[in-house]
């Protein structure tokens, strides 16, 4: 069964239909890519995918794995920390052990910044925290919205081999990103320029 | 779906991190808390000015003076209580979450009402004494202001929640939440003049008390809903 499948999907924003006749249909081991200019509905489509968006959201969307979104917005809380942050995530479905989020905060390069509040930590540094959530998710679908935003060499290149890894131990991403084939012959690509609607 | 071997989280255990959640967030910004508390003290002082030093007429005003207070500090909060998690997209991840929206947005609407409402009648005696408010009824205040702060929170939040994706959606949400802020206002003015002539409480703190209940078993859902509402807007 397909983690995630998606038929003739039309997606309208106000009063303008900014996609039509998507169909997507995403397996384990499979990553992909949402492509095409800016304001073509990239965004749009992954929340409505991911579930969050329903007013405007037309056709079939069946999602058959337990998922995780990483939007533009970090969700995180200014006055916390980043191990309350990420201790306290509301979308978190499982209990998340300390240690496990000391870990993911390592992983991330951010050991030593445990207890500074986010809102003092740089904007590489605040994605950072988002993005530890990672290491701790148990969830096999994960919808990263422009994930390497603000994020230095060796962010992306964490980044890269945190998607890489997933996928094959059988998971599935489906991100965008303003970079072509970050992925090379690995990924397959969405072209939404296709499905616009002008 | 978790995964099999993965516990899942149970609805209790998400209720209290929400609530821990919002409740630190608050307790990290201390002005949040003092700024309701502030704003009482500052007007309670101003009607002995205004109305004149008579210490009769004062305490005969003092039951409606001091709930339309407590009603506007709670009207000041309530616009507040959704936005920060709007714009920084914590509520897309409260959406994304296996439990029930409606419950997880009712953690957050507790913690603020006890950092604001509950906060608030637990001191009103010491602002009570100063409009000179007979000590018999302050017990009456309190309790009062206990049951009719929970309504006005819940009922406040119900138009946070649906104002939280307009841009100043201030006053928008006033004209939502105050007519339905106006029972609440004369039920529990009337409790306290009641105790001030020795009259009859308990109904009144019985309707109060209704209202409570109805107010926590039904905004959680309208909550849920208009949440939903406005991120499809946002």
């Amino acid at each position: 069964m397909s983690l995630l499948a998606a038929t003739n999907v039309a997606i309208e924003r106000g009063d303008r239909t900014l996609l039509r006749g998507v169909s997507l249909r995403i397996e384990a081991g499979e990553l992909w890519q949402l492509v095409g200019p800016n304001g073509v509905g990239k965004s749009s489509l992954m929340r409505a995918l991911a579930g969050l968006a329903r007013l405007g959201v037309e056709g079939a969307i069946q999602c058959n794995a337990s998922t995780l979104f990483i939007g533009h917005s970090a969700a995180l809380k200014r006055a916390l920390t980043p191990l309350d942050n990420l201790r306290l995530h509301p979308a978190c479905d499982t209990p998340v052990e300390d240690e496990q989020i000391r870990h993911a905060l390592s992983a991330v390069s951010l050991a030593g910044y445990e207890s500074v509040p986010v809102g003092a930590l740089s904007a590489g540094q605040q994605r950072r925290v988002a993005l530890a959530r990672l290491c701790i998710t148990p969830a096999r679908l994960w919808f990263l919205d422009e994930p390497f935003t603000a994020l230095d060499n060796a962010g992306c290149h964490w980044l890269e081999q945190q998607i890489a890894g997933h996928v094959a131990s059988g998971g599935a991403v489906l991100f965008t990103s303003h970079q072509q084939s970050r992925f090379g012959a690995q990924q397959h690509d969405l072209d939404l320029a296709r499905y616009a609607s002008r | 779906m978790p995964a099999a071997d993965q516990a899942a989280l149970s609805l209790s255990a998400a209720f209290f991190r929400q609530f821990l959640r919002h409740g630190k967030t608050l307790a990290a910004s201390p002005s949040d808390l003092l700024n309701p508390l502030l704003f009482f003290f500052m007007v309670v002082t101003l009607f002995p000015l205004g109305l004149g030093p008579d210490p009769e007429r004062l305490s005969q005003m003092a039951p409606g003076i001091l709930w339309v207070v407590a009603l506007l500090a709670s009207l000041m909060v309530s616009g507040k209580l959704f936005a920060s998690d709007f714009e920084d997209g914590s509520l897309e991840q409260l959406c994304l979450a296996p439990h029930p929206l409606a419950i997880l947005a009712l953690a957050e609407v507790f913690a603020h009402w006890l950092g604001t409402g509950f906060l608030l009648a637990l001191v009103s005696p010491l602002f009570a004494v100063m409009v000179g408010l007979p000590t018999q009824a302050l017990p009456v205040l309190v309790v009062s202001l206990l049951l009719g702060s929970l309504c006005l929170t819940l009922i406040g939040a119900v138009g946070s929640a649906l104002t939280v994706s307009i841009r100043r959606g201030g006053l928008l949400l006033s004209l939502i939440i105050i007519p339905l802020h106006v029972p609440v206002l004369i039920f529990g003015s009337s409790a306290v003049v009641e105790a001030t002539r020795d009259g009859n409480v308990a109904s009144w703190l019985a309707l109060l008390a209704a209202l409570a209940l109805a107010s926590l078993a039904l905004a959680p859902l309208a909550i849920g809903a208009a949440l939903r509402i406005s991120l499809d807007n946002g």
